[in-house]
């Protein structure tokens, strides 16, 4: 278990509070423990701490709760909400949300329009496809020249996907 | 650049041109959804990621191909009042209003593209079109779309397509709707009938200005709630439909008003005619009644049909922001009841008096002809 802080350093203490009825529990490493001054327990708390995460982070109650590693939007916050904090978010949630988005449409898969650049990829994947097929064949009827000819196309071809998947 | 003031004398070409089925359908709205693949949602980021993305997207938008001179503007330099002139003619929504730093809209020349950049999105783009004419918005709205997508990466996913803040646009990401004028069926008590039947297949009817508005006017405004699970093209169709059924019934009640009670028709006009010639000092809501009645009027021969237009610009001009844009200055309620009241009389001051016979099924009783 890594500690909450740093999200580094592996946790060694461990510390659970029980604030008007809301458990709370942190898991810290030791250099987080000494800078936030855990040393003492009598004289800390833990909804302080919390709060003072920076301002990117979130306070949650329950720190297991699924939360978007890239914006920090937490299942009960979306779920108060209603809305998804960035595009990421569907790669954590969208699991969850079957239900709901049978509820409000009248279907829970898309099936509108394709931005070209993915269409695009689309068409150069089947085509990939096709090559490497006809590739076995040329090599199982020893076509060897053409089998050549093939493998050159097929890895210009895998090239530019490469590429631009990582555009 | 296109300045505001010229924004706000230049009609908009909607109200210039007259689309398909224009008595019923004043407009045709097809709005997208879409977001930037990695930051957070505009209403999730922080203000200084908000201005990042607003002046990456800001230029981008202004060099398409469509935006030729266009007005384009961060919300934090426009006032509350120039803020609401834009909701008002209908190119930004009252959230983005609600809105200041970190938030753009860029309006084309026409006045028929808008985007609003970090509304509940990223990017809000919308197109209107005047009529039912729906493909013709889309079509528009789809080439700017496809243009901005060869520069911008925007947030798709195989499975719920175009990811947007809030889940109910997801897919499309796309909300196309149609603002239809449906005097008759108010007055013939039939339209709470057809709202229900609306809503029950899947399609949202709102008040003028959107979610949670009056039907000032008798304007209704109906839109597909689903965005996921259908393709865009059977959308549109499908509304479109819908919208061809509701202004069937819109013909029918204003025939069986004119058989039925022609006097009634009469006296709905003739009292708007007067009220909106006459007064001193006038509501909104009253005003958008009568001017509902006027409207109304033209379709049905009592008023020439070539004021419909001049009736529709009223609609807009007499809202609380272009009367106080008109003045120069902050006005109160009263003061604004009386300078709507003065812009009425000195518009429809050309405006002849309704010609009765057209409605009350043959011509009235003719006063004897007096030599002059």
């Amino acid at each position: 278990m890594k500690c909450d802080v740093c999200e580094a350093k592996p946790a060694t203490v461990f510390l659970t509070q029980i604030v008007k009825g809301d458990m709370q529990k942190i898991n810290l490493c030791e250099s987080c423990a000494k800078e936030k001054g855990v040393t003492d327990p009598t004289g800390f708390q833990l909804a302080d701490m919390l709060l003072g995460f920076g301002q990117g982070a979130r306070v949650e109650t329950q720190p297991k709760e699924k939360a978007c590693p890239t914006c920090g939007m937490t299942q009960s916050t979306f779920r108060k909400t209603g809305r998804l904090g960035c595009s990421v978010c569907y790669g954590v949630f969208g699991d969850g949300m079957e239900g709901l988005l049978k509820a409000m449409h009248k279907g829970t898969r898309h099936i509108g329009k394709v931005p070209a650049r993915i269409n695009r990829l689309m068409v150069e994947e089947d085509r990939l496809v096709q090559l490497r097929a006809a590739l076995d064949a040329a090599v199982a009827s020893e076509n060897y020249e053409e089998a050549a000819r093939l493998k050159n196309e097929i890895s210009t071809l895998e090239e530019t996907l490469l590429k631009r998947v990582s555009i | 650049m296109m300045k505001f003031t010229t924004l706000l004398r230049r009609p908009p070409e909607w109200m210039e041109h007259d689309g398909p089925s224009r008595d019923i359908v004043l407009t045709s709205r097809i709005r997208l959804a879409r977001n930037l693949e990695g930051p957070s949602f505009p209403g999730w980021a922080k203000k200084e990621d908000r201005m990042a993305i607003m002046q990456e997207l800001q230029p981008r938008i202004e060099s398409l191909t469509g935006m030729k001179d266009c007005f384009s503007e961060d919300l934090a330099n426009l006032d509350a009042i120039r803020k609401q002139v834009l909701v008002e003619k209908h190119l930004i929504s009252r959230e983005q209003a609600a809105k200041s730093g970190g938030s753009a809209a860029v309006i084309n020349r026409e006045q028929s593209l808008s985007i609003m950049i970090n509304e509940e999105d990223h990017l809000r783009m919308q197109s209107i079109r005047s009529g039912l004419d729906l493909v013709a918005a889309h079509a528009a709205l789809d080439k700017l779309d496809t243009e901005l997508e060869e520069q911008i990466r925007f947030a798709w996913d195989k499975r719920f397509g175009y990811l947007t803040a809030c889940p109910t646009n997801l897919g499309t990401g796309m909300r196309a709707s149609a603002m239809l004028h449906l005097p008759a069926l108010v007055l013939g008590d039939q339209v709470n009938q057809v709202i229900q039947a609306v809503n029950k297949i899947g399609l949202a009817v709102r008040g003028l200005y959107g979610e949670g508005t009056d039907a000032l006017a008798n304007l209704f405004q109906i839109s597909n709630q689903h965005t996921l699970g259908e393709r865009e093209g059977d959308i549109i169709a499908r509304l479109e439909k819908v919208i061809h059924q509701i202004i069937t019934h819109e013909r029918n009640a204003r025939r069986k008003l004119l058989e039925d009670s022609p006097h009634k028709i009469c006296d709905h006009v003739g009292r708007a005619y007067a009220t909106l010639r006459f007064a001193y000092i006038i509501e909104s809501k009253e005003a958008l009644t009568h001017l509902s009645m006027l409207r109304m009027g033209t379709d049905m021969g009592v008023l020439p049909a070539s004021e419909a237009r001049l009736i529709d610009t009223l609609l807009v001009e007499i809202q609380p922001a272009h009367l106080q844009t008109a003045a120069q200055r902050k006005l109160s309620g009263e003061e604004r009841d009386i300078l709507r009241a003065e812009v009425l009389r000195r518009r429809l001051l050309h405006l002849p008096e309704p010609d009765m016979s057209a409605c009350s099924g043959g011509p009235e009783p003719e006063a004897p002809d007096v030599p002059i």
